[in-house]
């Protein structure tokens, strides 16, 4: 079993039009046995910056913590915020500090720079970054998410239809994957907005009335 | 965590490697470095050297990056390829970049390639292979062009014309049977494209476009995806959803206040 | 990395591990419609980071009815498909009819489960029309474990392929479209539509599976018989 494959995960950051979107999902699992399914992996940086982490649960939180502290440092420091593009380095020598005894995340960062340009980007679990000018995955269903963001993605969408296109792309990926799914949160930046959506994804519903039926009809078959 | 820079505490940090073994001895296995399964090649022509990559970064059997940079600076008369961990690569030049820089501060002087190499040959052997980069290093100095390779152990060929990575059969196999001294620089650029075709075409590590980089006297010429042989066709159909599609259990909105000049802010009027 | 032979070969232990397969890469897929039934396999055979040829068709036509399209290690998949040929050859023979799709979708999950203790390194997807003219899709594990399905991805690139499918052939996860449930054998998809979703399948895949490429093979088999096209993938 790769450590990587442990509490499982799916994140993907995509570029649209004057935005970017980053979404993962919200499975928290020991192995087979899913532990929480509201477990956040993707956190904000600054108002206009966040970061999914993929990989190792009790790294994603610790690092988590660890990049609030560096980017508060930062802040004191340089009386600016950090772009998303300092951020990537900044993560990407955190990673790399640590190539011989690794934390076990791939990071995804998505943003919007001073000049609301988008930037996104997503790097292995020693710090290699990959910028990319479409859309970056991490993860175990990340197989299954290269091949819907390859076919589904197109230049210039709109941060509504961005919205559709990550979150189908997301939630037909983690469908076939056992390790992540249960749920899914899509967060869309602007340069005056950051809208975040909860998605209903591949899970029973007993609020919904036809669950029932359907849970009969399956036990017949 | 120490706010403060220690200058005499940079390096590796071996915190989590105990950790990470336990986690091993109970049955975990650690994860795979994006690798650049490569094809890096350079040759030396009339005027000087020509250095050439492919574009392809993989995870496994999956391309991870299709048009990364491979061709790393190193002074302004003097860039490097980089095969293997993409990491490791990506950040030995970086450091060996900086140390030249600070180099030529201290001594007013061009940097010489020879001193890039012995710096990188020294550090990667005090690492005894576990930084597993492959280089080849190349630039134009007071004492002419360079042209070196250098193994993840730290051992060093000075030849004048070299591949490197997974497609360099390929690509030597074009080198060997095309490569003359003294060639003109178109030639040899040509020569060079040829080679990374071989290996973006016939190795599936490689792909991609071919990154360029010719260096003469004086002069750096950088020509970032000189060949694009690799574009992808047209897609069928488009695959825009209309709007409402997916379904959506809460939406929350958070406004972001833009602060401009001349606001609230400025106190001076 | 790069390592410099030993200058002792003896020194080093040798061990004779019989391992008689290999993984020669390669993808197919099939979409069954309410008329027809559509295989598609590209045709690049690698082994490692080495392309052994471009050119190695993997999906074979059985009949005017049936098509098999196959995909792991190339011997095991050509002695397969001999196979199958060399039965319903004999069965026409008996009967003096041709063996119908569900009947070879039968005798293929036989002679894989066969061999259930050293299996042919084979994934198979069996496809063509059914007694009802409607078309069909049987995947099949190594062992001959197989169903019937609207559509299926089988091989290097299957991981790419199938959610893709799931969501533009079968309609999952997207409100106000008809659903194309698992107990359904066919999609609703028009022909047309079924053979772009196939093409832009397979160029996606190419992009990112450093396995698949070179060219792609259409199989799509109506009332009328079986086409055949070829279109290029990218060669890198």
């Amino acid at each position: 079993m790769s450590i990587m494959e442990y509490n499982g995960a799916a994140v993907v950051a995509m570029v649209g039009k004057n935005c970017v979107a980053i979404a993962s999902d919200t499975r928290l699992g020991q192995q087979a046995m899913t532990i929480d399914t509201n477990f956040q992996k993707v956190f904000p940086v600054t108002d206009k910056t966040m970061i999914g982490m993929a990989g190792l649960a009790t790294d994603v939180l610790t690092l988590r913590d660890r990049f609030r502290y560096k980017v508060n440092m930062y802040k004191l420091k340089e009386e600016r915020t950090i772009e998303p593009q300092t951020f990537a380095h900044m993560v990407s020598a955190a990673l790399y500090e640590k190539r011989f005894g690794p934390y076990f995340i791939e990071p995804v960062i998505a943003g919007m720079d001073k000049r609301n340009q988008p930037f996104i980007c997503s790097m292995d679990t020693i710090g290699c970054i990959n910028f990319a000018k479409d859309f970056v995955v991490a993860g175990n269903a990340g197989g299954g998410l290269y091949g819907m963001c390859e076919s589904l993605w197109e230049p210039d969408l709109e941060p509504e239809d961005l919205f559709e296109t990550i979150s189908q792309a997301l939630l037909n990926a983690v469908d076939r994957n056992a390790l992540s799914g249960w749920g899914a949160v899509v967060h869309i930046i602007t340069p005056d907005q950051v809208i975040t959506r909860q998605l209903k994804s591949r899970m029973l519903d007993w609020a919904d009335p036809t669950v029932k039926d359907k849970a009969v009809r399956y036990t017949r078959l | 965590m120490d706010a403060r820079i220690d200058l005499n505490n940079i390096g590796f940090d071996f915190d989590l490697t105990k950790r990470n073994a336990g986690l091993e001895a109970n049955g975990a296995t650690a994860p795979k470095a994006t690798k650049t399964g490569t094809t890096i090649v350079g040759l030396l022509f009339k005027d000087g050297l020509v250095l050439g990559a492919d574009t392809r970064a993989t995870e496994g059997p999956i391309v991870a990056d299709k048009n990364c940079e491979k061709i790393h600076y190193i002074a302004p008369n003097m860039y490097c390829c980089g095969a293997g961990t993409a990491a490791d690569t990506e950040f030995t030049t970086n450091m060996i970049s900086s140390q030249m820089e600070l180099h030529r501060m201290s001594t007013g002087r061009e940097s010489r390639v020879v001193t890039a190499m012995t710096l990188l040959k020294q550090y990667l052997f005090r690492h005894q292979g576990h930084i597993s980069a492959a280089l080849v290093l190349g630039g134009f100095d007071v004492t002419g062009p360079h042209l070196y390779t250098i193994y993840p152990h730290g051992s060093t060929d000075k030849l004048p014309y070299v591949t490197m990575g997974s497609g360099s059969l390929a690509a030597m196999s074009i080198f060997e049977s095309r490569w003359r001294s003294d060639m003109e620089r178109q030639e040899a650029i040509d020569l060079v494209k040829d080679a990374i075709e071989a290996g973006i075409f016939n190795d599936l590590g490689s792909g991609s476009n071919v990154d360029v980089c010719v260096i003469e006297k004086g002069k750096v010429d950088y020509l970032r995806n000189y060949a694009r042989p690799n574009e992808r066709a047209q897609k069928e159909q488009s695959y825009k959803f209309p709007r409402g599609t997916t379904a959506v259990l809460k939406t929350s909105i958070r406004d972001l206040v833009q602060v401009t000049e001349d606001t609230a802010m400025d106190i001076s009027t | 990395m790069h390592v410099r032979p030993s200058t002792h070969p003896t020194s080093q232990a040798k061990e004779a591990a019989f391992s008689p397969y290999e993984d020669h890469g390669g993808t197919n897929l099939a979409i069954a419609g309410p008329d027809y039934c559509l295989l598609a396999s590209d045709t690049r055979q690698s082994n490692g980071y080495n392309i052994n040829t471009r050119f190695a068709p993997k999906t074979f036509k059985l009949s005017n009815k049936s098509v098999l399209a196959t995909a792991g290690c190339q011997p095991d998949c050509a002695m397969v498909t001999t196979r199958v040929k060399q039965s319903m050859l004999t069965y026409k023979h008996n009967h003096n009819k041709e063996m119908s799709t569900s009947a070879i979708a039968q005798m293929l999950s036989i002679m894989l489960y066969q061999r259930r203790f050293f299996p042919y390194y084979d994934f198979n997807i069996l496809g063509g029309l059914d007694e009802d003219g409607k078309g069909c899709v049987y995947s099949y594990d190594a062992v001959g474990s197989y169903e019937r399905v609207p559509c299926s991805a089988f091989g290097s690139a299957s991981a790419l392929i199938q959610p893709f499918l799931d969501n533009q052939v079968r309609n999952k996860n997207q409100l106000g479209k008809p659903k194309v449930t698992e107990f359904e054998p066919v999609t609703p998809l028009p022909l047309a539509e079924a053979l772009r979703i196939c093409k832009d399948s397979f160029t996606s895949a190419t992009e990112r599976d450093i396995y698949t490429g070179d060219y792609l093979q259409i199989f799509i088999i109506t009332r009328e018989g079986v086409e055949e096209q070829i279109h290029e993938l990218k060669k890198d």
